[in-house]
């Protein structure tokens, strides 16, 4: 975290004002700084969030939940870290040794390192410094969550594949299946944003929604793509209902199952960070990040609280989701990403783009984009009708063929 | 793609405001049924006399082979039961015992019937074998309170409820009929509710699952909220 922010002034032009007057020892420090309290904080919101979700959960299941260690039940995540710590660390006879122990790192630190980009709060000046409340502001932004996310369905594949027994290979092979496929929804919506705000810095795209309530992208973009996103972005993180690949009825543990101790703490914790992560990505993009009104005495604060408001609530809406939703099927999984998700993306980034040339072009492509769909999907639900009368009617004659049925004496009730 | 699934979301939303139905045990213990098999007891007369006559039927009947009587003359001169006879041992191995109460069934004397205690557990197998001294009532008639055993206020006087619900005869016609003796500390006991129907809970002392269920059941219905 640390080499990432303190290079990538070299990684590519950067307009973060804290390193116009070159590095020196104060910059390194307060870079030092922010490293350390977003990772600090990153931590401890990621026990405070399985907390959170597992009394949420409880809550909507008429339950109550951790009550047993600490108050409400706080503790309870630390007292599952520590009982994980102390396990046997077991190590398969027909795993791959050096993938085996990498991949769990592997998926811990996109984990880490996407948070480096989310804007927590505004400009402030520490030490005549002007200083963006975020850890990294590269110019590639947001290029850089989706390189990262890529990078985790390494750890994935690695993980199932490493462990060398069955259920974890089909596992990781149907995990990292579902996140690339849902990645490329992802990239789209992110697309779009990008087109709006011209510019891929996390910094720029916030700001460009600081003008208003109504600047929000969410309602430049339509409401249409945050809905893609959103769910693009749970299918990422084999959040529920996409964790068909983790889920304990299905295959186990999924990708997950040889793993023990410490190495299963990585990879519950990364999954939880990347949660937490993502929801301040959504936020950041479609909901203006720290935007919103403060006052003026510790002006600081207000856009922190914003944020950290508007994470809580998008952490809120997945464990409410996954309280609330079935698991898919791993065949509806792939239906929804690749026959709703990317052609509903693909025609939306046309309509965003034809607005950005003109509002009539927009207008047109939008109508144009309404008709093609309602013509495809009448499409469909004729071939749909046609497909149900050809199988009745394959039903029909198959039934009277069926004579071998009619060897059978009926019941008779008198003779 | 219909948009059946808003109603889970509605649904789940709604019962974050609805009582939770954990018992938080054991702080609080669910409410026992009227005729719970539980730990056993051996009863004794109104007058204080033990009422096992060392018959050993139960142990004859028992089918896990729990229960160890033998009987003794009773000395003439201090009797322990009215009779010829008393069980001089008696044993029960709670390890064997599957409470299936055909003790309780075969017993000529009411002499034998279940508390509805569950709570107790033991660390060596000698442990579990409970003697007489452990399973006879004490002089207020009232299971003895063993000190590994998890006794709550009032757990203690529901005892015999099985044997005062069935027709001993397995008639329909004399459910409800008393056909046992008085018991030390509470005299004849009022027969209890059976599947006739005729319920005096006030009387036997029993608790109505209904009514417990009643404070689980969701405010919109009338209930009550309960726990954190």
């Amino acid at each position: 975290m640390i080499l990432l922010s303190v290079l990538h002034p070299l990684l590519g032009t950067t307009d973060d004002p804290l390193y116009s007057g070159g590095v020196g020892w104060v910059v390194f420090l307060i870079v030092l700084i922010k490293v350390l309290v977003v990772f600090g904080a990153l931590m401890v919101a990621v026990m405070l969030m399985i907390w959170f979700e597992r009394k949420v959960i409880s809550d909507m299941q008429s339950r109550i939940g951790p009550n047993r260690a600490g108050p409400f039940g706080i503790a309870q995540t630390m007292a599952d870290g520590i009982k994980l710590f102390f396990k046997e660390d077991l190590l398969p006879d027909q795993a791959d040794r050096f993938v085996f122990k990498l991949a769990p790192y592997l998926a811990l630190l996109p984990a880490l390192l996407i948070f480096t980009i989310v804007p927590v709060g505004g400009v402030v000046t520490i030490a005549h410094h002007t200083v963006e409340l975020q850890v990294a502001d590269p110019a590639v932004g947001i290029l850089f969550l989706l390189a990262l996310s890529s990078v985790s369905v390494y750890a994935t594949m690695l993980a199932g594949w490493s462990s060398g027994s069955k259920y974890p290979l089909l596992g990781s092979i149907r995990a990292s299946a579902q996140m690339i496929s849902y990645e490329a929804a992802m990239g789209l919506t992110i697309a779009m944003v990008v087109i709006v705000t011209h510019s891929l810095s996390t910094r720029t795209i916030v700001d460009s929604q600081a003008a208003s309530f109504f600047h929000w992208n969410i309602f430049r973009l339509g409401i249409l793509p945050f809905p893609l996103f959103a769910v693009a972005v749970t299918a990422e993180l084999n959040r529920p209902p996409f964790d068909l690949t983790e889920g304990e009825q299905e295959l186990v543990g999924g990708f997950h199952t040889e793993y023990s101790s410490l190495r299963f703490a990585l990879f519950y914790l990364a999954e939880f960070m990347n949660t937490i992560t993502m929801s301040a990505v959504m936020v950041t993009l479609f909901f203006g990040g720290p935007d919103g009104p403060g006052f003026h005495f510790v002006r600081w604060l207000w856009p922190i609280l914003w944020f950290a408001g508007k994470t809580v609530v998008f952490m809120y809406v997945y464990v409410w989701i996954r309280a609330a939703l079935p698991r898919l099927r791993y065949d509806q999984l792939m239906e929804l990403g690749w026959k709703v998700l990317i052609p509903l993306s693909l025609v939306w980034l046309l309509v965003v783009a034809a607005f950005r040339v003109g509002t009539v072009w927009g207008l047109g492509v939008f109508f144009g984009g309404v008709i093609v769909g309602s013509a495809l999907w009448q499409a469909v639900l004729v071939g749909r009708a046609r497909r149900e009368v050809l199988e009745a009617s394959r039903a029909g004659r198959r039934g009277a063929n069926d004579s071998y049925l009619r060897a059978v004496p009926e019941p008779d009730g008198g003779e | 793609m219909s948009l059946g699934f808003l109603g889970g979301f509605a649904l789940t939303l709604k019962q974050v405001g609805e009582p939770r139905v954990t018992t938080p045990y054991p702080g609080e213990k669910v409410a026992k049924p009227p005729r719970l098999h539980g730990r056993h007891v051996l009863n004794r007369y109104e007058d204080g006399m033990e009422k096992c006559i060392g018959c050993e039927l139960c142990a004859a009947v028992c089918p896990a082979d729990c229960i160890y009587v033998r009987g003794l003359d009773n000395p003439p001169d201090a009797p322990v039961s009215p009779g010829e006879r008393y069980g001089f041992v008696y044993e029960i191995n709670y390890l064997r015992c599957i409470h299936c109460d055909l003790c309780v069934e075969a017993c000529p004397t009411e002499a034998i019937t279940e508390s509805k205690m569950f709570e107790f557990s033991f660390t060596s197998r000698s442990d579990a074998i409970y003697t007489k001294e452990e399973l006879v009532v004490d002089d207020d008639g009232l299971p003895r309170h063993l000190p590994w055993e998890d006794w709550r206020p009032g757990e203690a006087d529901h005892t015999s409820g099985w044997m005062r619900a069935t027709s001993p005869s397995g008639a329909v016609e004399y459910e409800g009929e008393v056909q046992w003796s008085g018991e030390l500390g509470f005299g004849v006991r009022p027969p209890e509710g059976g599947q006739s129907g005729n319920r005096n809970d006030e009387a036997t002392g029993n608790i109505s699952i209904r009514t417990v269920e009643r404070d689980k059941i969701s405010r919109r219905l009338g209930g009550r909220v309960r726990g954190t």
